[in-house]
């Protein structure tokens, strides 16, 4: 056995050997790994303690550095651990601190070895086991371990009770219940003189206070001590992160640090102290106006230094500061623009929340000016998020910050053409929806759209396309606010449409559709010749014609310039002339018995000439270009443009027979079949699509007698039972009652789609049978009301009106989120250290002082506090019989324990200390 | 607080690790991976300081290493960077004129010295005088016991001719 022993002990690889073989290893090193191992788990098992150690040190390298798995080797740890030799003992702890975690099996094993080393007369032993609890403490190890934390809290080797009160911060978090034994003296030590005690418990304070601030502010007078009395910058950052905790809680506590906060402000070299300074005032001392500026002034220093870190700590105090001072951002606002140019992407995405920041009505415009420019200049990357944030802010509360929509339109149409945007998909929706929320921006967008549709180049732009689409629907949509519809129809028949997705040409399919529809209504409208049409719509026939003329002069001039030499080949001289003759004669006739006007006949006639050249030629072009896509694979795209070749077919017939035919009454007949048709399809097109309320489905009542499933299982067996049209027009209504303001144009344009065709009988069926389900006309109006114009003409004061009434609204609907209750370990937590902090306030009270104003003081303020955790604590202790009557009778034990020292101080001087 | 510590070669290799929050093995690797790729990427004028995972990672390049620390959102990103230098100082001290090599050869040491510096998370001793001569007292117990045992095999080999 000795020998064996031996023989492992020379010839084991150590540590050193093992670097240096992986150091050479330039291709396996995976095998290289994989063969150690397998020599480790071997050695590992010797009954030498120094064979064992080097392998287990091994095994922590690789694991550390390699991140191999050890926790296979837990046990072999513990063995190590329990070495009598300190040089052993310390590979074995390092090796536990490393692996072991709450679901290491082997942790009952060590809770006596802890214990012993935590009681070892070598420190650095006690050393070890203190590290090593502050990394693994389970709730057992804790509460078992509590009497030698305790201990360890005051011993007189300081070396030990720095390590001991860190210790404190994972044992408290473990096992609650070990602050009624450990926090009194945790509190003694911060009146520690050792510089190195009060630097370890002030770490803990910053640590528990953040969780659960209220509960210190007993200890305020400790940590202003401090604040005031300390040299050690590590210190003084600690201690102001608490005051930064405390001081909202407590307005008298802000007034007494403000003065010694701003004193280290301005005097202190150390930029990391004035920098915890700077951040507690703007989060904490927000209302003191003298700290504020002075802390202003620091970040202004900060934002011009050569220091990136400080440029960018610099931009993060601003961010600090913008809720409550938002002109201390303003007045820095030449640095944080010039920050957009920064070479650090994180000072430049600091720089870009804080302009955002800044953004209000009255200069979005001028903001979003120089973020464009910088948009061009920048890398794709920051480009696009300069655009986001752009949309995002500006689309806020249903663009609550925007006055002129013409602006922004003009904006969402600027970003599109920026190189590396790829921010289609939110611009596409915000062009929609605002085609759908203002009336007023619908010229301004036809006239974006237009531009971006008549433009050959960006069809190949994969990021555009679903701008297009955008600018497709708003042009087919928005048709009558145009002022070319023929320009229109020209962009989207463009040959280069056919790079476009199947989805997006579907679009442009079914906006060609609209506009053709709304160019055959003009036509008819200038071409209508009968009596009784003129008298039954005198009125609109005259609105409708001066619209119509504006759009014949401009496709005048582009029909003249394209099309003159079939003009001249299709030009019948004889027929022509007596057509003209006829028609010129029943004009007049026409115009003498309703008005008493005489108009030129010639003028008329070229007009309506030129008209129909126009509309014919159009005919002709869209079945050039959509007659290839009935052989398209994709059904959306095929079904549309088969729907709208045919009604070309069927117009163009009758179109060209009107005009070859001399008999005044058969033109009549097939005028008014054309017209009729025509008609209909108008209307269809006409009705206005509104934005959807967010809170509309939630008005929808349940009717009486109905029960909502969450399963809707039920629903198939219904719908085999129901025929096919029936189940078709039940799909109609579910779109229209769930679609909401967000929706994208496509599915708009599918419900459109779908229901002028099925109006007319089955979604009138559908609405008698379900009636309940529909909004009833009021509440309609008042959805319409809800997204009032924005008319650039009004006043400043009418436009906030409508806007307010918008976000009361959406703030009304929105649902309160309830507060959940704190987890009852944190709840434990916190009412363990108020009990210890309200019998550990005897004490001081009671102990000598050697000044009677601070004597006086303190007693006072500890009084207040005191009333104040009564009242605290009588709650919880309400809540906590709801809970548990076992429960109930301990709380009532140590609510007895805890008023006990009142009555004590108001008989004896001395109050025994009932934690010794 | 603190909630790991990593050493990261110029060319992303691993020098040292050491977790104070709880991670798994897993997560160990991805963090250090997904680290590595964001911090070795960024340029020397850029500033210290990463947003990642709603915490913050602190580093700073000293010759062909980069020291990095994760720490909380509201931790005071300068009194970390000292906190690093104070690190490096000391391992300077320690090994004199520190190189990468020293860490390599000497992983266990630098995890003996880190665990004098910060403890749970949090800085425990900023006192260097005092790290080096905590460090140098354990040092010493060691060879002590080093000598122990040297004495040992001596009577063993002798016993054995």
């Amino acid at each position: 056995m000795a020998g064996s022993s031996i023989m492992e002990n020379l010839f084991q690889r150590t540590l050193e050997d093992l670097i240096k073989g992986l150091r050479l290893q330039l291709i396996g090193e995976s095998t290289f790994i994989s063969n150690a191992t397998e020599e480790i788990r071997r050695e590992v098992k010797s009954t030498d303690q120094h064979t064992k150690s080097i392998a287990l040190q091994k095994l922590s390298y690789l694991s550390a550095v390699h991140a191999v798995d050890m926790s296979w080797a837990c046990f072999h740890v513990v063995e190590v651990m329990s070495s009598s030799k300190f040089a052993h003992k310390r590979i074995g702890y390092h090796a536990a601190s490393q692996s072991f975690n709450d679901n290491t099996p082997v942790l009952l094993l060590i809770t006596n070895q802890l214990r012993k080393d935590l009681s070892s007369t070598n420190h650095f032993e006690v050393s070890l086991a203190l590290d090593l609890l502050s990394r693994i403490a389970t709730l057992d190890l804790a509460r078992d371990l509590t009497p030698e934390v305790f201990k360890l809290l005051s011993t007189a080797r300081v070396f030990i009770r720095k390590k001991a009160i860190a210790v404190v911060l994972r044992v408290f978090d473990k096992y609650p219940d070990a602050v009624r034994v450990c926090f009194k003296r945790l509190v003694e030590n911060l009146e520690s003189s050792d510089p190195q005690v009060v630097t370890a418990v002030i770490g803990v304070f910053c640590e528990l206070a953040a969780k659960d601030p209220g509960s210190y502010l007993p200890l305020a007078p400790e940590f202003y001590r401090i604040l005031v009395d300390s040299k050690n910058n590590w210190v003084l950052i600690k201690v102001l992160k608490v005051f930064a905790k405390l001081a909202p809680l407590e307005p008298r506590l802000g007034k007494r640090i403000v003065e010694p906060v701003c004193d280290h402000m301005g005097r202190s070299g150390a930029k990391s102290l004035v920098f915890e300074c700077v951040r507690t005032v703007l989060t904490s001392l927000s209302d003191y106006e003298s700290a504020v500026k002075l802390a202003v002034e620091k970040v202004r220093e900060l934002l011009v230094d050569q220091d990136p870190n400080l440029r960018y700590l610099g931009l993060q105090a601003l961010s600090v500061a913008t809720p409550e001072h938002l002109w201390a951002v303003i007045e820095n606002k030449e640095a944080v623009v010039k920050s957009l140019s920064d070479d650090d992407s994180n000072i430049k995405i600091e720089s870009l929340r804080l302009l955002m920041a800044m953004v209000s009505e009255s200069h979005v415009a001028d903001i979003s000016r120089v973020l464009l420019n910088y948009a061009l200049k920048s890398d794709p990357e920051f480009s696009n998020q300069i655009l986001g944030s752009i949309l995002t802010t500006c689309c806020r509360n249903v663009y609550e910050i925007v006055v002129d929509f013409d602006w922004y339109v003009s904006l969402l149409g600027e970003m599109a053409m920026i190189p590396n945007c790829q921010k289609g998909e939110e611009i596409e929706t915000q062009l929609v929806d605002i085609g759908m929320r203002v009336k007023d921006a619908r010229m301004q967008l036809v006239r974006v759209g237009r531009d971006l549709l008549i433009d050959p180049a960006l069809l190949g732009n994969v990021h555009l396309h679903r701008i297009l689409c955008a600018a497709a629907w708003i042009a087919g949509e928005y048709v009558e606010v145009a002022a070319n519809p023929f320009e229109l129809m020209d962009a989207l028949l463009q040959p280069r449409t056919s790079l476009l997705p199947p989805s997006i040409r579907a679009v442009y399919i079914n906006s060609a559709f609209k506009i053709l529809i709304f160019c055959l209504d003009c036509y008819i409208l200038q071409n209508e010749g009968s009596a009784s049409w003129y008298s039954d719509n005198l009125a609109g026939g005259q609105s409708d014609l001066l619209s119509v003329k504006n759009d014949t002069e401009a496709a005048e001039l582009a029909t003249c310039e394209g099309s003159n030499d079939e003009q001249h080949e299709d030009f019948n001289p004889r027929n022509a002339t007596e057509s003209s003759e006829d028609l010129s004669v029943k004009n007049d006739i026409d115009r003498v018995a309703t008005h008493g006007q005489a108009s030129t006949p010639p003028t008329v006639l070229g007009k309506k000439n030129s008209m129909h050249e126009s509309i014919v030629s159009l005919l002709n072009r869209i079945e050039l270009i959509f007659g290839p896509l009935i052989a398209n694979q994709d059904v959306e795209v095929l079904e549309r443009a088969q729907n709208l070749l045919s009604l070309v077919q069927l117009i163009k017939e009758e179109i060209i027979d009107n005009l070859v035919q001399s008999v005044v009454d058969i033109a009549n007949k097939k005028v008014t079949r054309v017209t009729a048709i025509i008609n209909l399809l108008r209307d269809a097109f006409t009705t206005e699509l509104g934005p959807v309320s967010t809170s509309a489905q939630g008005r929808i009542v349940v009717p009486d007698g109905l029960v909502l499933k969450e399963n809707l299982d039920d629903l198939q067996a219904m719908c085999g039972d129901i025929e096919l049209p029936s189940s078709s027009s039940f799909g109609t209504g579910v779109p229209h009652l769930t679609t909401t303001s967000d929706t994208s144009s496509s599915n708009l344009l599918k419900n459109e789609e779908s229901g002028p065709l099925k109006e007319s009988t089955s979604l009138i069926e559908h609405r008698k049978r379900h009636e309940l389900y529909y909004l009833p006309s009021e509440k309609s109006e008042i959805v319409s009301d809800e997204y009032p114009p924005a008319k650039k003409d009004k006043k400043r004061a009418n436009q906030t009106k409508p806007r307010l009434a918008l976000v009361r609204l959406d703030d009304g609907d929105v649902a309160p989120i309830s507060v959940k209750r704190p987890e009852p370990r944190d709840d434990s937590l916190s009412g363990a250290i108020k009990d210890v902090l309200l019998r550990s306030e005897t004490g001081p009270c009671m102990s000598g002082s050697s000044r009677s104003k601070n004597h006086g003081h303190s007693h006072t303020k500890e009084r207040r506090h005191r009333g104040k955790e009564k009242i605290v604590e009588g709650e919880e202790h309400d809540q906590r019989e709801k809970k548990k009557s076992g429960h109930c009778r301990g709380r009532r034990k140590t609510h007895q324990r805890a008023k006990s020292p009142v009555n004590v101080v108001s008989h004896t001087p001395v109050i025994p200390d009932f934690l010794l | 607080m603190i909630n790991f510590v990593l050493l990261i070669s110029r060319q992303g290799k691993v020098r040292l690790t050491k977790w104070y929050s709880p991670y798994s093995q897993k997560e160990r690797s991805k963090v250090i991976r997904e680290l590595s790729g964001m911090i070795l990427s960024r340029a020397p004028k850029q500033c210290n300081f990463v947003e990642w995972r709603g915490h913050k990672v602190v580093y700073k390049r000293y010759a062909s290493l980069y020291f990095c620390m994760c720490i909380d959102q509201d931790d005071n990103e300068l009194e970390v960077l000292e906190i690093i230098h104070h690190f490096v100082e000391i391992l300077d001290r320690y090994f004199g004129s520190v190189c990468e090599l020293d860490l390599i050869f000497n992983f266990h040491k630098a995890y003996y010295i880190l665990d004098e510096i910060l403890i749970a998370g949090e800085l425990q001793e900023s006192s260097k005088k005092t790290v080096a001569r905590l460090i140098a007292a354990q040092d010493s117990l060691v060879e002590n016991a080093k000598e122990e045992v040297s004495s040992l095999s001596n009577i063993i080999a002798q016993a054995t001719k």
